[in-house]
């Protein structure tokens, strides 16, 4: 057949290498192309524009008195406030030298001592811890305790009994004064 | 065709047990197809690639669409301006719906040139114009989702079509509304059948491509591949020329995508729906012109068929007689290169058409009344009169002995 002949011909001429680039470079950018035209589609999944926009809170934290704590809410998410009293600050510096499971000091956990600011979510599986409110059980170690799977945190939110892996997580936040504090 | 020999002993245990690489052997590299087939029957893979096309973009719009009357325009909004790529999804998906019907449409009157409706090939002819049909469904209910004027206005006339029909009519249109008039549930189950019908659409196109693989593709000359070489494998001749025509057709698409995103749409679409006030010219998007002039012609009661009825029948019928295409055209020769007389016929009616569409998008009112019912007369005369006459009457040309001899013949002579 007229085909087979140009095929050898073409092979002693190294035709074949030249079919096999042409192959190899109609792959590559079709590969290329459909990557492209795949990321549209999976970047419209992600946070968009104006979920992005509410990505920080301000909290007034005036009203919080000693001992008490407030929960705000931030990227739909709870942010533990805790107006701590001196018993709680001196036993959580005190507890830096405890065996934790997840070592950090109390003074890198907050900005001024008496403001303990916390995402409320439970490192284990995402829960929210309880210790909030007056009647909440707050655990072993008098900060939070998650209901879950029991976790036990201590007052400056450190894990120290349970499943749960990590401290609870310090969001970014800045005082923009001594009453008001931007959260993210 | 056999079954290939599978080698990798993988594939054999699962092919033995599922053929699936058979199935995929036999649906490409071990199915033959004719070795004339010209840029024309391009147009099936096409309107394949525009549906998958239409259900990408249409799942991602859905995570962010709200099918309520109060919040879905602003939704719709948020996409285009919230949401990464929020606009490409849905200039995609807007224009991709002109796409689809300007790929089928030409696949139609392929089909219409070259006889590919007649036997063997009625009933994948006829699953044709189901799917045709249930195009027609998902796009007016996608249309009515971003909740603008037209939306609301094109749902208030197109379910008010239905209130035409006697007794039962009022019945039909409020099950339609699922109230008493175009609202919130209306356009609740207009998102629930929207994103239904192109399942169902899956469905009937893997029938049509069922019924293709059963009787095989037709071709320009109308006549069936007799010899083995009549035929070339469809893989490799014709995936890569099925992959060069899309590359193609999406320079075309994006053009539109990137660079006219509302040419084909209505502006009144970006006004709110207000149930209050009717756009003063209220038109159907360009694919359905057609036969909303049909609609529209019949100002006269016909017998004892009311003209609102009429039209409604007319408007159903000029698709619907496409059923009975396969037993309307008698002629024996299926391709319009071998019937000097229907070629010229099949040009009228393409122009019948396309004038058609342009007397639906003008006001009713005259001239274009009077235009619009002998344009409709024609169009079913093609049908009812023309193709049967033609049938009877046209002396035909002398077919050739095969595919392959007369690709050969014009390759010697050229």
């Amino acid at each position: 057949m007229a085909d087979t002949a140009t095929n050898v011909e073409n092979k002693t001429e190294g035709g074949e290498s030249r079919r096999d680039f042409l192959l190899l470079a109609t792959s590559a950018v079709g590969v290329a192309g459909t990557a492209a035209a795949i990321w549209p589609f999976v970047d419209s999944m992600n946070p968009s524009a104006d979920v992005l926009a509410l990505s920080t809170t301000e909290a007034d934290i005036s009203q919080i008195e000693l001992g008490q704590s407030v929960t705000f809410v931030w990227r739909g998410k709870p942010i533990f406030v805790r107006h701590r009293t001196a018993a709680e600050i001196e036993q959580a510096v005190k507890d830096d030298s405890a065996a934790l499971v997840d070592v950090q000091k109390d003074a890198d956990r907050v900005q001024k001592s008496e403001w303990l600011i916390l995402l409320g979510v439970c490192t284990h599986l995402g829960c929210v811890p309880l210790g909030q409110k007056p009647g909440d059980p707050r655990g072993e170690f008098g900060g939070w305790f998650c209901p879950c799977h029991g976790s036990h945190y201590d007052t400056s939110g450190r894990i120290r009994k349970g499943p749960a892996p990590l401290n609870l997580a310090v969001p970014p936040y800045t005082f923009l004064d001594d009453t008001n504090v931007k959260i993210g | 065709m056999s079954s290939p020999e599978w080698k990798n002993p993988v594939i054999k245990w699962v092919d033995s047990r599922l053929p699936v690489f058979s199935m995929m052997h036999h649906s490409t590299a071990g199915y033959p197809t004719p070795r004339n087939l010209n840029y024309l029957w391009n147009f099936g893979s096409l309107a394949l690639t525009c549906l998958i096309v239409m259900v990408l973009t249409g799942f991602f719009l859905a995570m962010n669409y709200t099918p309520h009357v109060d919040l879905a325009f602003d939704s719709v909004e948020r996409i285009m301006r919230d949401v990464n790529y929020g606009w490409l999804l849905r200039y995609l998906h807007m224009n991709g719906a002109s796409m689809f019907f300007i790929v089928v449409y030409i696949h139609i009157f392929r089909g219409f040139y070259y006889g590919s409706y007649k036997g063997p090939r009625e009933i994948l002819w006829i699953l044709g114009v189901v799917i045709m049909l249930l195009m027609m469904g998902t796009a007016f209910m996608g249309y009515v989702l971003p909740w603008g004027q037209m939306s609301l206005w094109g749902a208030t006339v197109i379910t008010n079509l239905f209130s035409a029909f006697p007794i039962v009519g009022d019945f039909i249109v409020t099950l339609l509304w699922g109230g008493f008039s175009v609202d919130n549930p209306t356009l609740n189950r207009f998102y629930a059948i929207h994103y239904l019908l192109p399942f169902v659409l899956f469905a009937v196109v893997g029938l049509h491509l069922w019924a293709l693989h059963t009787s095989k593709s037709s071709n320009p000359l109308g006549i069936e591949a007799k010899l083995p070489e009549d035929s070339i494998p469809f893989h490799p001749y014709y995936t890569i020329k099925d992959l060069f025509g899309m590359g193609v057709f999406f320079i075309f698409f994006l053009y539109f995508v990137f660079w006219a995103p509302n040419f084909f749409g209505e502006p009144d679409n970006y006004i709110p729906a207000n149930p209050m006030v009717t756009p003063a010219h209220i038109v159907p998007e360009w694919y359905f012109l057609p036969y909303y002039a049909i609609l529209r012609a019949i100002t006269f009661d016909i017998f004892i068929i009311p003209a609102k009825l009429g039209g409604v029948i007319a408007m159903f019928a000029s698709i619907l007689v496409w059923v009975a295409l396969p037993w309307l055209d008698g002629s024996k020769v299926r391709s319009a290169k071998f019937r000097p007389i229907f070629k010229w016929f099949f040009w009228v009616l393409l122009a019948d058409f396309i004038f058609l569409g342009y007397l639906g998008k003008m006001p009713a009112e005259q001239p274009y009344v009077i235009m619009s019912q002998l344009a409709t007369a024609y169009y079913f005369a093609h049908f009812f009169v023309i193709l049967p006459l033609l049938g009877k009457l046209e002396k035909t040309a002398q077919l050739p002995e095969s595919i392959s001899s007369a690709v050969l013949k014009k390759s010697e002579d050229a």
